[in-house]
């Protein structure tokens, strides 16, 4: 096996990837390249990763993160690089449910930043790891996800659509060498959720978050709630019946 | 609106708080909220990091490195940085910050506006002694880059400058080259004030390290002083991090009359079995109770204060005497209680604390008027002495005891910014 691992991380300048960006780079060095939407906030993620650890090779990648031809040539150029070893796709924005209801292009917004993005780059990244016959590629989903809530269900709705794609990438490369992980975490103390805190929110400290994504990444983990007591509260979410569910305010 | 608290936990008053994500929101943000104070760890004791009903900004989040050169040493980085990131950082390639104080999990914009010291003072003085730059972001949108040369006076209003010259957005720090995180320690009972300042003289000269436990309730001032000098070489395995967190609040302080007298005791009487030589990891010589998460629980829900004085040197000894004096007359007191002598120079800030004299830093559990009593007595042996109290420690000092020790604090209040308070600015400025 090769020392340095190649990694991708798409929405590089997201709280939770630039977390995971901090604790790979903390052991090893590695190449990795992140994809942003604005170079110069990406710029400053690379710049502290480049002072963390100085071996390593940090590549920065501006795209649009919703156009299918430079998104399929983004994934094709990098994986001509060199074998991906990782891709973490981050992305997301956490809109406010009422602001989805409305104003209806708040909503499309939160459905194709949230959903249409991340699954369209996870189908781009799937093709060249398939071809390489290694690699792991990990989503970040939310608990978000697992049942449509009134207080998030446009944010919830476009991650239980990333949730479902990489379920269905999964049975695709099942017996490949390729491993794709669904990462769910519970409300997380980072930029996007800061409007959650101010009202009161606990949150879980993003470092936190980073390292039970990591360590799923590691393992290969098909689906990984982190941290893992939301595994069993979105499972009584699940699984409560309509008539109690509907009472509740959550 | 957050219940927000400083160390002592002496109060839990409602604040705004706003995390600045980006360094480059705050000029923006700080236009569109005032008046403002940034906030980082809350480490320090009192109210100068609050600002009841008003907005805080908090700056955890600005923990990006920005720059770091291996040959040269400097480091640029965003105020929200901790100390003890730049340590874990650097201490591997062989550099360290140069003055750190008791704790490393405070930002680096709040060690500049505290200009904090360590142990190390009579070496290297304070931390604003190795500043390169501050970049500094006004209430108006305004950004200042200040150093040594250009915007001078910038420089030294807001080293020390209590956090009301506008809100630290970047740093640069120029490190100090380091062979091994190992030191060699060694440690010595002294009885009395004599044997202390004896041995602070005599150690200033061969160690970089000197600091004093001293029992405050003892009234003759007997101690244990510890001195270090980082080891030449090192060939040591580092040591596995233990992290413990003070589980619970009790319901009453575990520091009161009743622990305190045989606590102080047992540990003055096993330091002075066990003196000698060690060779000891940094962290747990510099950062001893960072061992200990929320430590501050042990004062119970009163909280507590600390009272951190400094007297010139030529009147030292009668002023640490005195006060040890009424201190043990009132039986308060903690088992944390620091005696130090600071080296001879004058520190960079307008407002610094550290001045050519000996320090003493003793908590106190808030038992209301009783406390305030003895903190008055002692005041007067400050003022008497022509001595100052440390603002980063201090919620209740006198104002015109602040007046006096801070003599420069008329020239200082040209660079406040109007669009910046705190409790303690309208406690002691009255704005």
């Amino acid at each position: 096996m090769k020392n340095t691992k190649n990694i991708v991380i798409v929405g590089a300048t997201s709280g939770i990837a630039e977390h995971c960006a901090r604790i790979w780079l903390q052991s090893h060095p590695a190449n990795l390249t992140l994809i942003g939407r604005n170079a110069a906030r990406t710029e400053k993620v690379a710049a502290d990763l480049q002072v963390r650890n100085p071996e390593s090779v940090i590549r920065i990648v501006e795209t649009d993160f919703l156009d299918p031809a430079a998104i399929q040539q983004t994934a094709e150029d990098i994986a001509a690089a060199g074998t991906i070893d990782i891709v973490l796709i981050a992305q997301g924005s956490l809109t406010e449910q009422l602001d989805c209801q409305t104003d209806l292009s708040v909503c499309k917004e939160s459905l194709e930043i949230n959903g249409i993005s991340p699954v369209l780059f996870a189908e781009a990244f799937a093709e060249h790891l398939l071809k390489a016959g290694q690699g792991t590629l990990a989503l970040i989903g939310s608990v978000a996800g697992d049942r449509g809530r009134k207080s998030n269900y446009a944010y919830g709705a476009a991650k239980g659509m990333v949730a479902r794609y990489a379920q269905g990438l999964q049975h695709r490369f099942a017996g490949s060498g390729v491993k794709v992980v669904l990462i769910k975490p519970g409300p997380t103390d980072t930029p996007m959720t800061a409007h959650l805190k101010a009202q009161g929110a606990k949150l879980t400290p993003v470092e936190d978050v980073a390292q039970g994504i990591v360590i799923a990444i590691n393992r290969g983990q098909a689906v990984a709630y982190v941290p893992g007591k939301w595994r069993l509260i979105m499972w009584v979410i699940r699984h409560l019946p309509g008539f109690v569910f509907n009472k509740l305010n959550i | 609106m957050t219940k927000i608290s400083s160390w002592g936990r002496l109060s839990a008053h409602k604040h705004v708080v706003t995390e600045i994500n980006d360094r480059t929101q705050i000029p923006a943000l700080l236009q569109s909220h005032h008046p403002g104070l940034a906030y980082g760890m809350g480490r320090s004791y009192g109210d100068i990091c609050l600002n009841p009903g008003g907005v805080l900004w908090k700056t955890t989040k600005l923990d990006r490195f920005i720059s770091f050169n291996n040959k040269t040493g400097i480091l640029r980085c965003e105020a929200g940085v901790l100390l003890r990131d730049i340590q874990r950082l650097v201490i591997p390639r062989g550099w360290i910050l140069p003055v750190t104080p008791g704790t490393q999990l405070v930002t680096v914009g709040g060690a500049i506006a505290n200009d904090v010291h360590g142990k190390n003072h009579h070496a290297l003085g304070s931390f604003g002694d190795h500043l390169l730059q501050i970049r500094l972001v006004r209430s108006t949108g305004e950004t200042i880059d200040c150093d040594h040369n250009q915007q001078h006076d910038w420089f030294t209003a807001t080293i020390g400058g209590l956090g009301l010259t506008g809100v630290i957005m970047e740093a640069e720090i120029q490190l100090q080259k380091v062979a091994s995180a190992w030191l060699n320690t060694e440690t010595l009972a002294y009885a009395n004030l004599d044997e202390f300042f004896h041995l602070a003289d005599d150690s200033e000269a061969k160690w970089q390290h000197t600091v004093s436990w001293i029992d405050c309730l003892s009234g003759i001032g007997r101690g244990i002083f510890m001195r270090a000098n980082p080891i030449a070489e090192d060939s040591r395995i580092t040591p596995k991090a233990r992290q413990l967190t003070m589980p619970f609040m009790p319901p009453v302080s575990l520091v009161n009359r009743l622990t305190l007298y045989p606590f102080n005791n047992a540990y003055f009487y096993l330091q002075k079995k066990q003196a000698g030589p060690g060779i000891v990891y940094y962290e747990k010589f510099f950062y001893p109770l960072d061992n200990l998460l929320e430590w501050n629980r042990m004062y119970g829900p009163k909280g507590f204060f600390q009272y951190q004085s400094v007297v010139p040197r030529a009147v030292g000894k009668q002023a640490v005497q005195s006060m040890l004096k009424e201190i043990a007359r009132s039986g308060e007191g903690s088992f944390l209680a620091v005696l130090k002598t600071f080296g001879n120079r004058e520190a960079i800030g307008m407002m610094s604390f550290p001045q050519p004299g000996v320090t003493l830093a003793l908590d106190f559990s808030n038992n209301g008027a009783r406390t305030l009593k003895l903190f008055e007595r002692l005041d007067a042996i400050v003022r008497e002495a022509g001595g100052r109290i440390y603002p980063a420690k201090d919620a209740r000092m006198p104002r015109d005891l602040f007046e006096r020790g801070y003599p420069k604090l008329h020239e200082f209040l040209a660079y406040r910014d109007p669009g910046i308070s705190s409790a303690l600015s309208r406690r002691l400025i009255g704005y």
